[in-house]
């Protein structure tokens, strides 16, 4: 049961995940894919009736803070992490809303 | 001959919450401070920081959950929203999709309701006039999910450079998106639906609501349909609605250009759109190749919520009188006008004070007065919120004892409250020091007015002549020459003994 990905399919990933790819590396992309697809559906021949979706290991609830500010101004070393910076900000590619 | 239409609107209600930190993180979220000043590893999505839920905004979200009749969710998770965008630095937002912590709740609104003037017109008139004469309507609305998530941060356009820079101070403040279900039929419902929100929200403490400075934002959800339709036309969202009046125009200009495609046969595109408020139109704002695609999973970083009734009940227990409670209690306990406990019940921070004030003074009409009048200028004169209040309910009970006993007159009583208003100053010591004090010697009142009877002899002779309006420019001599610090009554009475001789 192999799976197909269509053009349709490719275009829209490339558009989501915001890749610009050319003919070749669609196709490469689709071949992944698809192999991707295909490695994952071994998951469909577990009978999963009456077994509840786990979203989290551990049987644990309820780890809260309270609500106290514990942070200073680390600007230094968080602009740090910015590909560049101006004015105390971090300066991305122009982008509108 | 044209076909009726109903407009069908549900709105996305976002409220920051008013918590000190953010929702997953210790940083700060007070106002105004530095660019990315308030910001970790945690809300700038640096890989390896980890977040952990703040436990005050599950408080919040449970307190507007119950106020607004919704039930409340017992095991409760968060999703990751993704998208790709620079204000959100972990390339998704943390949300809640699958099981937010409120449902089904609803809120009741009442449309129909006076104009500011109508209002006027009955002051001091009974509760049952005003129903009379205003056909009130009561609606339910319905509150389909209340949820909460993580607020972006800040694009800053740079008008010259070839960059944006972002501010990250906002990323992760802790919001709650309260999603009605499509029960609005017109802009008047939607206004007095967001007021109702507000109310309720202001009086939890939840958060300041404020629609300019974005603490309360409404995305406006529209569809029109024709009149006896049972099926819903496509809807379109729209954004960017920051004040009552550009969501009353919005409305009316998207459902005119919905009824305009319609009857000219063509079809309404379901696609996010933004209100220009200086255009008085909207655009779209996402084409169609640009579809939202979110991929909504749970976040594995945090753990689920579960909410026992021990919690749910301490909430309940922690809420405070709501706004219809109080104002019938006011009617019972205070002889005031309803009209002045409808303005003071507004805002919960007008009735803390009006409560403390009366319960100190003993005069609850007196304390409203200083509210309605001089309260209400002051905070219109300088556009300030009720919340922004500086006064303390004793200064003001303060100032109401010195008029009473006297010490001081009207006039020096709004001079003293304008700084007090300022400054909480104590009135008492204000009045001391600067020599405010009314003077209520007679035998001193008697001697400025006879000098200003000698030196006024065309006005006596008015007065003598029957032109009773003379004393009143012989009284404000009086107050003149006194600075002010007499009783205006006192000297009305001296001044005609003294012409009466």
């Amino acid at each position: 049961m192999a799976n197909v990905i269509s053009d349709e399919t490719i275009e829209y990933v490339g558009i989501l995940s915001k890749l610009k790819l050319d003919d070749a590396g669609k196709e490469q992309a689709k071949h992944d894919l698809e192999q991707m697809l295909d490695y994952i559906d071994q998951l469909g021949e577990l009978d999963t009736d009456g077994v509840e979706p786990m979203t989290h290991v551990h049987p644990f609830s309820n780890c809260f803070r309270e609500d106290v500010v514990t942070n200073g101004d680390d600007r230094e070393n968080i602009l740090k992490n910015a590909p560049e910076e101006k004015d105390n900000m971090f300066a991305v590619p122009r982008t509108f809303d | 001959m044209s076909k009726e239409y109903e407009t069908v609107i549900g709105l996305e209600v976002h409220v920051e919450l008013a918590t000190k930190t953010k929702i997953f993180c210790g940083c700060s979220t007070a106002f105004g401070a530095e660019p990315n000043a308030h910001t970790c590893p945690v809300c700038t999505g640096m890989p390896g920081s980890l977040p952990v839920l703040n436990k005050q905004v599950v408080e919040y979200a449970m307190a507007v959950g119950l106020a607004t009749n919704c039930d409340i969710t017992r095991h409760c998770k968060f999703d990751r929203k993704n998208y790709f965008y620079p204000d959100n630095p972990q390339n998704y937002q943390i949300s809640q999709l699958y099981l937010p912590i409120c449902r089904n709740g609803y809120v009741e609104i009442e449309t129909g309701k006076l104009s500011e003037n109508q209002k006027n017109a009955l002051k001091g008139k009974t509760g049952s006039d005003i129903a009379e004469s205003g056909e009130i309507k009561k609606k339910r609305v319905g509150i389909h999910e209340i949820h909460m998530e993580e607020d972006a941060g800040k694009l800053v356009h740079d008008d010259w450079g070839e960059v944006s820079l972002v501010d990250y101070n906002r990323s992760g403040v802790p919001l709650i998106e309260i999603v009605s279900e499509p029960d609005m039929r017109s802009a008047e419902e939607v206004i007095a639906y967001l007021e109702k929100l507000r109310m309720i929200i202001q009086y939890l403490g939840a958060s300041d609501c404020k629609l300019q400075e974005g603490s309360m934002r409404a995305d406006v959800n529209l569809s029109v349909r024709e009149v006896g339709s049972t099926e819903f036309g496509t809807r379109t969202e729209m954004k960017n609605l920051n004040s009552f009046t550009s969501i009353t125009h919005a409305i009316e200009g998207e459902r005119n250009r919905q009824i305009d495609i319609l009857e000219s046969g063509g079809k309404v595109i379901q696609e996010t759109r933004r209100w220009d408020d200086t255009k008085f139109e909207s655009y779209a704002m996402r084409s169609k190749e640009d579809a939202q695609d979110y991929r909504y999973f749970p976040d594995p970083d945090l753990l689920p919520v579960d909410i026992a009734d021990e919690w749910i009940e301490k909430v309940k227990a922690a809420q405070p009188e709501f706004r219809e409670a109080k104002i019938e209690r006011y009617k019972q306990e205070y002889q005031i006008p309803d009209y002045d406990i409808e303005l003071i019940t507004a805002s919960k921070r007008m009735a803390d004070i009006f409560e403390e004030a009366s319960g100190i003074c003993g005069q609850p009409k007196k304390v409203s007065n200083w509210l309605m009048v001089e309260t209400m200028r002051l905070l219109k004169e300088k556009s300030m919120d009720p919340d922004q209040i500086r006064f303390s309910p004793a200064n003001l009970a303060k100032l109401i004892e010195l008029v009473d006993s006297k010490v001081i007159n009207n006039s020096t009583a709004k001079e003293v409250f304008e700084v007090m208003f300022d400054n909480d100053t104590d009135p008492a010591k204000y009045v001391e020091e600067h020599g405010m004090k009314q003077e209520n010697d007679e035998g001193a009142v008697k001697a400025i007015c006879e000098k200003v009877i000698a030196e006024n002899p065309q006005s006596v002779a008015d007065y003598k002549g029957g032109k009773d309006k003379a004393i009143g420019f012989l009284v404000g001599q009086v107050m003149k020459a006194a600075k002010g610090k007499a009783d205006p009554g006192t000297a009305n009475k001296i001044l005609k003994e003294l012409l009466a001789q």
